[in-house]
């Protein structure tokens, strides 16, 4: 079928099938009926939610959150649970007395693409018996607004001294220089299981199987 | 003799105004918690939570909230009018309470004319609104009053003319005789068959308009005007507009629950009394959450659109509709 319609250059044949517009009922004009629909929609979500939180059925909101029905987390009290392997906020694990596994081989900031970290080292005074055979970090600080978070840093460290398994995420805080986190901060977390020290075995000068520092001696 | 005194109507009405507002603001503060409970639940959200059991006591918290807030006067406002304004507005929402029965006793003033009156404080509400547009000194101030004039002039027409269908009916401006009326002859909802509720629904529509609730909230429409007239307020200056606005939603309820839904005479013969009244005006109440948690804002064409083209003309004929039929029946009983 050929009907006319108005081109640039004046009427203009143009073949096609006509579709007839729908045609819009007295119902939908009113709007009347969908009103009523609307109202009934919200008032459903209502007595739904509400007989969902008096019986105590609440969602899951992690399994469950694309349900109907409540799947908020209230927040402070209420966590998403972190997957196994989450990389949160770092911490330095210890040794047995407490000090940190760290020996200040500075792997993980030259690993750290973000250069967040950064490391004083110290050497360990005459007569300790690990002078000589490592260091010690006297200052270690993470900017924390800086890291991306890769975990580079865990996966470059040989000592398994810097970890990510704090399980925290970074916290709101007031000011730029709260996200700077020292030696002793980075200390004071434990990991998700809520300890210090790691399951890998670290041997101390004097204890069977370390090293020692003087290697000559044993060839 | 305390009951001896009640029968001075200064005393009566001073002691019961004091009651009714008291009463009032109450329902006010806990009808805004209600109200974000409800939506939430609505919503799929929990709603106040933390302060108090199930978050009871979270008005008394933006109470505290707002109270502490810094008040704050732009430079370039008028500041006697700025400052006038947000008490206005609360005192003439609670204006209207004064002639609303909640039982045959318990009224403020039991005025010959309490239609009249509620018809003319409702109308008043449009100054503290204009003013506080006008003096704030800010265009989306300015924006949002002008649009609050031109919505409430609009809607005080259907609002008068459905006011007036049980006001015929009963033959009387006295909202105590409309609901002894009502409770001899039965709800004006119902009566005469179809106007009644007709009547009902242009009266809840045209005063969620004067309310300025949702969805004929456009004098504050926020994605367009800030917050309209409030732009400018803050703390508890603020804090009455909100007051006012929930006080006027909550006293046009009981003003449609007393001209309609038979004030405080129990359905189906269940006796009268001051519950029913709370009741229903509660009720209504709760109706306006509904509506408000479940449709969008109008635009304002559309608003006026639907007030002159629809709600004016269904409202006078439903008026002269009524006036038909009393005068029929005086014509059958005579």
């Amino acid at each position: 079928m050929a009907i006319n319609i108005n081109g640039p250059l004046g009427p203009k044949k143009v073949s096609g099938k006509a579709i007839a517009r729908p045609t819009r009922s007295l119902a939908v004009q009113s709007y009347v009926p969908e009103i009523a629909k609307g109202l009934g929609i919200t008032m459903k979500h209502f007595f739904v939610n509400t007989k969902e939180t008096a019986l105590g059925q609440r969602n899951d909101p992690v399994l469950e959150s694309i349900d109907d029905g409540i799947n908020c987390i209230s927040y402070p009290e209420q966590r998403r649970p972190y997957p196994a392997r989450f990389r949160g906020l770092h911490r330095l694990t210890h040794r047995p007395d407490g000090s940190p596994r760290c020996v200040a081989c500075l792997c993980c900031s030259t690993a750290c693409p973000a250069q967040c970290i950064h490391i004083e080292a110290g050497e360990y005074p005459e007569g300790d018996p690990r002078r000589g055979y490592e260091r010690y970090p006297k200052r270690f600080v993470i900017d924390e607004l800086r890291c991306v978070f890769c975990g580079f840093c865990v996966e470059a460290c040989p000592c398994d001294a810097i970890r990510m398994d704090s399980g925290m995420h970074a916290a709101p805080y007031d000011s730029r220089d709260q996200f700077i986190f020292e030696r002793e901060r980075l200390l004071s977390f434990s990991g998700r299981d809520g300890t210090f020290e790691t399951a890998n075995p670290r041997k101390e000068p004097g204890e069977p199987g370390h090293p020692g520092v003087d290697r000559t001696k044993h060839h | 003799m305390p009951t001896e005194l009640l029968k001075n109507p200064y005393v009566h009405g001073a002691v019961y105004g004091v009651v009714i507002v008291t009463v009032l603001m109450t329902i006010t503060a806990w009808s805004i918690w209600f109200e974000r409970k409800f939506a939430g639940r609505m919503q799929s959200r929990v709603g106040p939570t933390l302060v108090g059991p199930f978050g009871l006591l979270q008005p008394l918290a933006d109470a505290v909230k707002l109270l502490q807030k810094e008040d704050i006067v732009p430079a370039s406002a008028d500041r006697a009018l700025f400052n006038l304004a947000p008490p206005l507005t609360v005192l003439f929402a609670l204006g209207t309470a004064a002639v609303i029965p909640f039982s045959p006793e318990v009224i403020a003033a039991d005025l010959d004319v309490g239609v009249l009156w509620v018809l003319a404080m409702g109308g008043l509400t449009v100054f503290p609104v204009w003013i506080a547009g006008w003096a704030s000194n800010n265009k989306y101030a300015l924006l949002g009053g002008m649009r609050s004039v031109a919505q409430g002039i609009s809607y005080e027409i259907p609002l008068v003319l459905a006011a007036l269908v049980p006001v015929t009916l009963a033959g009387s401006m006295s909202i105590s005789d409309i609901v002894r009326y009502q409770e001899k002859n039965g709800w004006v909802v119902g009566m005469p068959p179809g106007p009644g509720i007709l009547a009902f629904l242009i009266f809840f529509l045209a005063s969620l308009a004067e309310a300025n609730r949702i969805p004929f909230d456009i004098p504050e429409a926020e994605s367009e005007l800030i917050a309209g007239v409030t732009t400018e307020y803050t703390g508890m200056k603020f804090g009455l507009f909100y007051l006012a606005e929930y006080l006027h939603t909550l006293i046009v309820a009981a003003v449609g629950a007393a001209l309609f839904f038979g004030g405080w005479a129990g359905p189906f013969g269940l006796g009268s009394g001051l519950h029913w009244m709370v009741g229903k005006t509660l009720l209504l109440f709760f109706g306006v959450f509904w509506v408000r948690w479940t449709f969008l804002r109008f635009r304002a064409d559309q608003l006026m659109s639907l007030c002159w083209k629809y709600l004016v003309p269904a409202g006078l004929v439903l008026v002269m509709l009524s006036a038909f039929w009393v005068h029929y029946k005086a014509g059958t009983r005579g």
